[in-house]
Parts: C-alpha cells; sequence; structure tokens
C-alpha cells in the first residue's frame, strides 16, 4: 500500500509540474497575474509532495519492506537505521528522488520570496526549475521508480514492476542485498547530499537568467537576486568535492584523493565553471560588463551539472563510482541538448542588448587579471572535458577503446593551477580600471621579498624539485600578499581609529566582509595548494611481504608487522586485522591497525592504518589482493607528506565562506 | 594592421608548438630495470601503476583486487625477471589486450585529437581575450567612441565607478597617500 501511495504522489507531482510550466508560459503571454500566481502556488505543492515521496520510501526503507526492490537492493537486517536513512541515496531510483526533493526545495523557497520588484522573472523561474524538476520526475516514474516491487508470476518468474502482472503474487524476501560496503563510510553519506545541494542550487542562478534574457530584462539585477545562490551552490559543491576527496583517502586504499576518474571530472567540472562565474560577475556588478559571458558561463555551469549527474547515473562510463547504471542515457543527452541549445539560442538573440564595449586602460587592472582568471579556468575545464569525452568519441570513431589517464590531466593542468595561483597574488592587488606597472610594483614589494627568500631558504634546506620550488614560491607569493593586505587594512584602522589590533582586525573583517573573507578563502586555497603539492611531488610508496617481526623502511619510518587476527563482526563482516608498530628514528611512536572487511555479499572494503601529523601521513594497506596469511603478510606503505594540510585548508575554506557570505541584517 | 597578422599568427603558431610540446614531454620514457632473479614487489608496481585492465576500469593494476589483475602482475613480475624492459612490457600488454591498457592514447593517429585539441581551443581562447583586450585598449584610448550616443553615458559609469568600491577603503587609500 505504502508504494502504491508513495508513486501515487509522484505521478501526482509530475502533473503538478507540467501544469506549473503550462499556466506560468500562459500567464506570461496573456499578461494574466492570476494564471502566473496559480502557476507559482502549483510550484509549491511539489515540496510537501515530494517530501511525501520521499519519507513514504524512507519509511519503507527502515521498515524493512524487501519486497520493494529499492529497499531490497540497498538495505538489509544488519543495518544500523541511520545507514537505513541514507540509504535513500544509496542506489539510482532513491538519488535521483533526492535530487527531485532538493530541487523542489530550492524552488519553493525562491518562489517564496517577495516578487514585486521583479515580478517578470517569476513566471520564466518558475518554468525553468519547474521543467528541470519534470525531467528528473520523468526519469523516476518512466524508467527509475524506487517503488517497483517483486513479483512472482504463475510460470514461476520473478519480476520488478509497480503492479501486479496477470496472476502474479507479491514475493517479499527475508533480506535485502545491503549497502555496497565502500558507501557505508561517513564521507560518503554526506558527500552526495553536499555535491547535489551544489549542483540543484546551481539551477537558481540558471534559472533568472533564463528569466532575464526571455524578458529582456539584462541588468545586472538578476545577478544581484542570485549572489547568494551561487554562493550557496559554491559553498555545498566545494564541500561536496573535498568530502569525496577525503573518501577516496579513507576507503578505497589507494593513498590517494583523487584518481582523475570520469566521475570526480565530472563534479569537477560545474565547479570549474561556478569559481569564474563568481569572479566575473563582480565586473558586471562593478562595471556592467561582460554580460554575455556571465550568461554564457551560467548556462555552462547548468549543462554541466545536468552532464554531470547523467555522466554518474547513465552508465556511460563504468568506473568505481558507478555503483548505479541504467537505460536513461538517452533521455539524458537529449535534455542536455535541448536546454543548451535553446539557452545559447536565447543569448545569442539578445546578444546586441548585452554587449557593452568597455575601455580599459591597462592589462593589470583588476577586470583584465579576471578574464585571464577565467581563460585559466575555461583551459582546465577544456582539458576535463576532452578527456572524459575523448575515450568516448574514439569509441564511436574508431571503435577502440582508450584510456585518458592521471598523466594526461596532470601534465595539463599543473601549469594552469600554478598561473591560477600567481594570478590570486596579483589582482587583489590591482585596481578596477587602470593599474600599472608601478602600483602594483608598489603594492607588491613589500610581500615580494619573503616570497623571493622562499625558494631560497627552501633550496637550502634541500629541496631540489623544481615543481615544488615553483609551488611552493607561488604559494609564498599568495600567501605574504594576503597576510599583507590584512596587516595594511588593520594598520590604517590603527592609525586613524586609534583601535588596538584585534579591534582593527575584528572591524576590518566587519566592514567588508565580502573582500576580507574573500582573502581568507585564497589563504584557504593556498594551504589546501599546500597538502596536495606535497602529496603530488613527494609521496613515496613502497610494498613488501613481511613475516610476524619483521619490518620495512620508508621515508624514516620503520614499520614493523606485530600480528594479525581473522573474526567475524557482528554485522556479518569477516574482518582481517593486522597490528604494526610504527617507528620514527628508531623510537616508537604509534601502534596503527591496516584491514580488511569481507561484506556477505563478497564485497571487500580496505581500511589503511594511518599515522597521521602535521608533516605527513603514513598510510598501511594490507594488501588483500595478494595472499595473507598470520605468520606472512603483505602491506603497500605509503609516505603522504603535508598531506593534512589539504583537509585544514578546506575548514579554512569554510570559515573564510561563512565571513564572506553570511547574510547581512539590511539586504540592499 | 595588415603586416601585423603573420606576426600574430607566427606567435600562436609558436605557443600552440610550445604547449603541445610541453603537454606531450613529460611523458614517462622507459626506464632499462636490472635484471633479478625475482623482482621486488615494487619494481613490479612501477609498471603495473601505468596500466589498467579492460574490466576494471580507471583503476590501476598496482591497486586493483581482481584475479585477473592479480595474475597480470604476475605476469609482469615474470617478464621483469626475463629481463624485459618497462617498455617492452607495456607494448606486450598493449599488443595482447588493446591500447586501453595503457595509461595515456598513444601518440598516433586519431589519438593526436586527445593532444592536440586542448592546446587549440586553449589557445583559441586566448587569442580571443587578446582581441577583446586591444579593442577595449584602443576604446580607452579614444575619448569619441564608434559605438554611437547609446556607449557613451556607459563609459563615463565605467570609469566613475573606477575608483575604490566602499567609502572605507576610500579612506584608508587617501589615509596611504597622505603617507606617502
Amino acid at each position: 500500500m505504502f508504494a502504491e501511495f508513495g508513486f501515487g504522489i509522484l505521478v501526482l507531482t509530475f502533473t503538478l509540474s507540467l501544469f506549473a510550466v503550462g499556466a506560468a508560459v500562459f500567464g506570461y503571454f496573456s499578461k494574466s497575474d492570476r494564471w502566473v500566481e496559480s502557476a507559482r502556488r502549483a510550484q509549491q505543492l511539489t515540496f510537501p509532495l515530494i517530501t511525501l515521496a520521499a519519507l513514504t520510501l524512507i519509511y519503507l526503507l527502515v521498515t524493512g519492506h524487501y519486497e520493494v526492490k529499492y529497499v531490497y537492493s540497498v538495505t538489509d537486517i544488519t543495518m544500523p537505521l541511520y545507514l537505513k536513512i541514507t540509504a535513500l541515496w544509496g542506489g539510482q531510483p532513491g538519488s535521483l528522488l533526492f535530487w527531485s526533493w532538493l530541487l523542489a526545495a530550492f524552488a519553493t523557497a525562491v518562489t517564496l520570496r517577495k516578487w514585486e520588484r521583479d515580478r517578470e522573472f517569476l513566471p520564466w523561474v518558475v518554468v525553468v526549475t519547474s521543467v528541470t524538476l519534470v525531467f528528473f520526475l520523468a526519469l523516476i516514474i518512466f524508467f527509475e521508480n524506487p517503488f517497483t516491487r517483486w513479483w512472482q508470476t504463475p510460470n514461476g518468474e520473478f519480476v520488478a514492476q509497480m503492479f501486479a502482472p496477470p496472476g502474479g503474487t507479491l514475493v517479499t524476501p527475508n533480506n535485502g542485498e545491503g549497502l555496497n560496503p565502500l558507501l557505508r563510510h561517513p564521507g560518503m553519506i554526506i558527500h552526495p547530499p553536499m555535491l547535489y545541494l551544489g549542483f540543484v542550487a546551481f539551477v537558481i542562478p540558471y534559472a533568472f537568467a533564463i528569466a532575464a534574457l526571455i524578458t529582456g530584462r539584462t541588468d545586472d539585477r538578476w545577478i544581484r537576486l542570485t549572489r547568494r545562490w551561487t554562493l550557496v551552490a559554491w559553498l555545498f559543491l566545494s564541500i561536496g568535492l573535498v568530502l569525496g576527496m577525503r573518501w577516496a583517502y579513507d576507503v578505497l586504499g589507494w593513498g590517494g584523493y583523487w584518481g582523475w576518474d570520469p566521475v570526480e571530472i565530472a563534479a569537477l567540472m560545474p565547479w570549474l565553471t561556478g569559481t569564474p562565474f563568481l569572479h566575473s560577475v563582480m565586473i558586471e556588478e562593478k562595471r556592467g560588463l561582460l554580460k554575455p559571458w556571465n550568461m554564457f558561463l551560467i548556462i555552462l555551469t547548468y549543462s554541466l551539472v545536468i552532464f554531470g549527474t547523467f555522466l554518474t547515473r547513465s552508465g556511460v562510463l563504468s568506473s568505481v563510482h558507478a555503483f548505479a547504471q541504467s537505460a536513461i542515457g538517452p533521455m539524458f543527452f537529449a535534455f542536455i541538448g535541448v536546454t543548451f541549445i535553446t539557452s545559447t539560442a536565447l543569448l545569442i538573440a539578445r546578444w546586441k542588448d548585452l554587449r557593452a564595449s568597455m575601455p580599459m586602460n591597462s592589462m593589470l587592472s583588476r577586470e583584465a587579471l579576471f578574464l585571464l582568471n577565467n581563460l585559466l579556468f575555461m583551459g582546465i575545464l577544456i582539458v576535463c572535458l576532452w578527456g572524459v569525452l575523448f575515450p568516448l568519441i574514439s569509441e564511436l570513431v574508431t571503435g577502440t577503446k582508450v584510456t585518458v589517464g592521471p598523466p594526461f590531466y596532470e601534465r595539463a593542468v599543473g601549469p594552469l593551477l600554478g598561473a591560477l595561483l600567481a594570478l590570486m597574488g596579483i589582482a587583489p592587488l590591482s585596481a578596477w580600471g587602470r593599474s600599472t606597472v608601478r602600483t602594483l610594483g608598489r603594492a607588491m614589494w613589500k610581500p615580494a621579498i619573503p616570497t623571493l627568500l622562499t625558494p631560497v631558504l627552501l633550496f637550502a634546506l634541500g629541496m631540489r624539485n623544481w615543481i615544488a620550488l615553483v609551488g611552493f614560491t607561488l604559494i609564498a607569493f599568495v600567501l605574504f600578499i594576503t597576510l599583507h593586505e590584512y596587516w595594511r587594512g588593520v594598520r590604517a584602522r590603527m592609525k586613524a581609529q586609534g583601535e588596538g589590533f584585534f579591534t582593527a582586525l575584528t572591524r576590518l573583517f566587519a566592514r567588508n566582509r565580502r573582500r576580507y573573507g574573500g582573502y581568507l578563502i585564497h589563504i584557504a586555497i593556498v594551504v589546501m595548494a599546500i597538502g596536495i603539492l606535497g602529496i603530488e611531488v613527494f609521496q613515496t610508496t613502497t610494498q613488501k611481504s613481511l613475516a610476524i617481526g619483521e619490518s620495512l623502511d620508508i621515508s624514516g619510518y620503520t614499520v614493523r608487522y606485530d600480528s594479525l587476527a581473522q573474526f567475524d563482526h557482528t554485522d556479518g563482516r569477516y574482518v582481517t586485522r593486522a597490528v604494526m608498530s610504527v617507528f620514527k628514528d628508531g623510537k616508537f611512536v604509534q601502534e596503527i591497525h591496516p584491514r580488511y572487511d569481507l561484506y556477505p555479499n563478497g564485497q571487500p572494503m580496505t581500511i589503511a592504518g594511518v599515522r597521521t601529523t602535521l608533516a605527513d601521513d603514513l598510510y598501511v594497506v594490507l594488501v588483500n589482493w595478494e595472499d595473507v596469511s598470520v605468520s606472512q603478510a603483505p602491506f603497500k606503505v605509503y609516505h603522504n607528506p603535508l598531506i593534512n594540510w589539504l583537509w585544514i585548508g578546506s575548514l579554512l575554506f569554510i570559515l573564510g565562506y561563512l565571513v564572506a557570505a553570511w547574510p547581512e541584517k539590511e539586504q540592499a | 594592421m595588415k603586416e601585423k597578422i603573420p606576426q600574430r599568427i607566427l606567435f600562436f603558431t609558436f605557443l600552440f608548438f610550445t604547449l603541445l610540446g610541453l603537454f606531450l614531454a613529460a611523458r614517462p620514457s622507459a626506464i632499462v630495470l636490472a635484471q633479478q632473479p625475482t623482482p621486488s614487489d615494487d619494481e613490479v608496481n612501477a609498471i603495473a601503476r601505468q596500466l589498467f585492465c579492460p574490466v576494471c576500469e580507471n583503476t590501476p593494476l598496482d591497486v586493483c583486487d581482481t584475479e585477473a589483475c592479480r595474475q597480470w602482475r604476475d605476469l609482469i613480475r615474470q617478464m621483469l625477471a626475463e629481463g624485459k624492459t618497462e617498455e617492452e612490457i607495456k607494448q606486450f600488454f598493449a599488443d595482447n589486450y588493446g591500447v586501453r591498457v595503457l595509461s595515456e592514447p598513444p601518440v598516433e593517429g586519431f589519438n593526436w585529437l586527445a593532444y592536440i585539441v586542448p592546446p587549440v581551443a586553449f589557445l583559441a581562447g586566448a587569442y580571443l581575450l587578446f582581441r577583446a583586450f586591444r579593442t577595449w585598449q584602443r576604446l580607452a584610448k579614444e575619448p569619441v567612441v564608434e559605438g554611437g550616443p547609446e556607449s557613451r553615458p556607459e563609459q563615463a559609469e565605467g570609469l566613475s565607478r573606477a575608483a575604490p568600491d566602499d567609502p572605507y577603503a576610500a579612506q584608508f587609500e587617501d589615509e596611504l597617500k597622505k603617507r606617502r
């Protein structure tokens, strides 16, 4: 009964969203406020309705209704309650429902605001969000229904479908298959919601952009209205990406955080257009320029959001992430094509209204540097997009499958990231309108001194890797310049207002949170860069089979194999756990426990034993893919210098974001 | 105007080949390994990490836990013991299982596109930006704007807004000027 109820609700919501689209379009063209209002109300109803459908599915998951195929495929009786709830996004149909739920929440929130000043945008915002929702609901209802159930036909066959086949009887298995063990990790539990929140929130600025294009109200109003949505989207997408990295580092057992897997890249691509969008809208806000470019960036971001969902959900790629594959690829493909082409056509139609020539005195002005930043981000995007698409194109054209692996991306993206770091240092010093080498030089020479000393010092300390020397110099450059900017601000306040250092610093932030919070984000990025550079350049690894009491050496550490235990866990896992002693320069420092768990469904999960410090991680994997016995076991050991700065930087990033974007009391 | 075009083309061609060169240069080259009776795990992994088996897509061979991958690693070990070089071993796998086992498409035939498209697209973007910059700089030099009467107020607005963006920032810029 619950399954039918949930499905019925979905069909109702789908119909309602279709109505919202029609009513909004009709209302706009017939200039009827009543129809537009009706569309808005219809859309506001979608959120409580999908909530009801999602709650129904959660109820089925929690109570173990294994006759429902989705419940059967992602839960089992041993799973704890929180995992049964989060199994909502543990498989394809559930995660599509979850996506729609978030979209309905955002769309409803945006239509609840006061619209007096921007009434003309309303119908089109409703249309764009509803069309997106209709698309996802259609996928759910027609292809990936989470409420289908198991039936046995009179000739003994088992089929999964929504309603009973002729003469069929409902089948209720005693237990389910359980959630993929790799997904039973805290990082993986929060990672998808964060990513989806980021993805979905980008739909809102896109909807406003399209509304601006259609209504012809192409001043920067749509940007001001959606700035907060863009920031929210960007934050969640960033957090989602970092959580994904952390999950990979903790669970996948290959000693890294980013493998240039196509599905990771799918999540990164909207970030690669969202970030320059955040920057270049500032040019439009300050100087009323670059309108077509900003429109294009947000259209591209939206398309990449759908494309990312397509890559992860359609099974077009097979990778470690593609847990769920289905036949919804062509639908996605068509939707991306239609929305992208329509949006671009609208943009071209409005091109004349949007164009504005800007006089630019200097290639070093803030807007010129922001444009360079855009170019570099686009460069990284091209490499990523091409790297993901090329194997598909190659297979299509020549019939030969090829792999585009990490070396391809690293070589191309590394220099571009370096150039971005350099810009991050210079751009905050340049002025809007005009800057010269002289003004920049004057602002820069003080922080330049410690910057130039950095490589000298590192060289003297024995660092000979030129990539690392260049990288750390750029990091120092951004760090010193940003700190110097803070210091300039604080000193000016201390002089002018006679304040103490801390009061001045606090008030500096309070007076211009957007700027100084933004700088904090820049610092966070370079702190993250320290971690990335550390592990990318200096990671060392070794693998060896050890007998009890034997040890191996790596980068100043000695790891000794002490014992091994194998036992059944209460939840059905079969655990193999080693005990190892870690010595640093001959002194005992810590005991670690690399292990691997074998789940009842035969899937293994490798959990590394890690000694973690600010300087490095010693990351030991019990190599379950070779022969493991109590007397002799193979270990793969990674030494990951500076990796923790990646996580510390991420936390700082969130802090900087909160400073920069916390809502003001009064809104302009 | 006309004389400048070849120079520009030359410049961008030069840039293109530099970028392409950089893109291709860092490809790992063959290292001849010392011949040993039983090659170590590290020696096997050094090669395995550059290979991808056709089944476990996107998982490098050195960390793949399937039985097939394990047999491949054993094969690498055996070939190393026979004195084969890294390049020979990779070639062997590519010949027998297709080029998809390599971590990158080999630079030949259709695959050239994989390496040419990103630098070309990037340079196209750079060129467009460069041209836009030139136009804008010209606008800045000529006080009378060709764009007609409409664009003038906007231009004036643009320039007037170039001042520091908040009163507090303006205040402390002033302070700084006074100090100099």
